[in-house]
């Protein structure tokens, strides 16, 4: 094998500059050929994949930021509401404090009012009970006056002694008596 | 080294050179192996990125990731950082399918048994200079015009009126004529020259051990771990003779581009 090459390289030693058309010709094609292949099947879609990624990052991040302006309102609202709440329920205190002070007040105005009516009937009782007993009295004692009256006119009166005893034994009956008719 | 010379000594230590790369085609075809890893290497870049991308998701998986690192890569910081932000996108596929076709093809110099930096083959380094050449002239001429774009490569801004009969000739070389030849013979000469060290040192160590004896069987052995170690520098060369040489595309068209020079 050597020394066959030896001869065949001896039979026409080729300048190794030289310039061989098959290959120069076969070089081209087959570059154009995967020039057109890779040109076609490759590099579109090596792009189409980053422009596919960039796209997708920079929505990623976009959606991000969306999702973080909405969670940032989505807080003041609820700040916001949380306020409300708290200012609703401090308003909500004061009315019931001013309330319950006004019922109290209105209780207490009814109850006096209530007071003063007993009272007023108690006393207009007392005063309705003390009439009768001043009418049933007043007629009591013109009866006494008159029975006494009489007892004075019936004894003999010239006797200073006598009246005195009279009086004196009529007032003991009057006592024994109302003691019994004033109750 | 008289190749016939070689013949008669059979013996004697027969340097690896340009016969080397003069591979006969399979069954007297006339395929010949770089022709071959040439398609070869088309069709590994091309299912990569479509196996990668074919199933794209917002979240990538292994696979897709490691062709979005590739991709990116080229994208970002050779067709973006070079061409700039508003024109790079019509020829980030070019770039990419350059890139990583130039780069494949230099790594079989060291799979084993591949073993054939295709580009080691001048005509096909030719071919890309070539359409490279094309390519950032005909979007020059497209930008800026014929004589416009001219004007552009050819006449430095800032530069006094008596220079430029001096300068103008010059900046035509090389910018127009010099170009494709350096991009072509850099790719070439380093992925030639790397597969020739490799080879002298495997066959001079093999010769060494065979022919030599004595201090042979222990010059032969370094001589074989020396490869190993040039093997994983030829690795780096390949990378960056990939690299260099998208690069400078990416710069050429971005010059043909350019408002002012």
């Amino acid at each position: 094998m050597k020394s066959m090459l030896i001869v065949a390289a001896a039979e026409h030693e080729e300048n190794p500059l030289g310039f061989v058309w098959v290959e120069f010709v076969l070089a081209l094609v087959v570059f154009g050929i995967l020039l057109f292949l890779i040109g076609k099947f490759v590099t579109p879609r090596f792009e189409q994949t980053y422009h596919e990624r960039t796209t997708a990052i920079e929505g990623g991040l976009a959606a991000a930021e969306s999702k973080q302006a909405e969670a940032d309102a989505k807080l003041a609202e609820l700040e916001a509401q949380l306020a409300d709440a708290r200012h609703e329920a401090a308003r909500i205190r004061e009315e019931a404090r001013e309330q319950g002070a006004q019922i109290v007040a209105e209780m207490r105005e009814q109850a006096q009012s209530e007071a003063s009516r007993i009272v007023e009937h108690g006393k207009a009782q007392i005063e309705a009970e003390r009439q009768q007993a001043v009418t049933s009295l007043r007629a009591e004692v013109g009866g006494l006056a008159t029975s006494l009256a009489g007892r004075i006119v019936g004894e003999s009166l010239d006797d200073d002694a006598r009246q005195s005893r009279v009086v004196e034994r009529f007032l003991a009956d009057l006592e024994t008596g109302s003691g019994a008719g004033a109750n | 080294m008289n190749p016939l010379a070689m013949v008669v000594k059979a013996d004697e230590f027969e340097a690896p050179g340009p016969s080397n790369f003069d591979l006969p085609g399979f069954f007297d075809s006339g395929v010949t192996k770089p022709m071959v890893l040439l398609v070869l290497a088309a069709a590994l870049v091309f299912a990569f990125f479509y196996l990668a991308i074919r199933r794209a998701t917002i979240v990538p998986g292994r696979l897709q990731y490691a062709g979005e690192s590739a991709y990116g890569m080229v994208r970002n910081s050779i067709a973006r950082d070079i061409i700039g932000g508003h024109d790079f996108r019509k020829f980030v596929p070019y770039l990419v399918t350059l890139f990583f076709f130039v780069l494949v093809n230099n790594l079989f110099g060291s799979i084993p048994f591949l073993q054939f930096p295709t580009f080691a083959r001048a005509s096909m380094a030719y071919a890309l200079a070539a359409m490279s050449w094309v390519l950032y002239n005909a979007v020059g001429i497209k930008r800026h015009g014929l004589v416009g774009y001219l004007k552009l490569q050819t006449v430095p801004s800032g530069v006094q009126a008596f220079m430029l009969p001096l300068l103008v000739p010059l900046e035509f070389f090389s910018n127009i004529l010099v170009r494709p030849v350096t991009l072509a013979l850099r790719l070439f000469a380093n992925m030639f020259a790397g597969h020739i060290l490799l080879l002298l040192f495997a066959t001079g160590g093999l010769y060494l051990i065979q022919h030599v004896g004595g201090i042979g069987y222990a010059a032969g052995p370094v001589a074989w771990v020396l490869s190993i170690a040039i093997g994983f520098l030829e690795i780096l060369v390949q990378f960056l003779q990939a690299y260099v040489f998208t690069l400078l595309n990416a710069m050429y068209l971005q010059g043909a581009l350019a408002d002012e020079h």
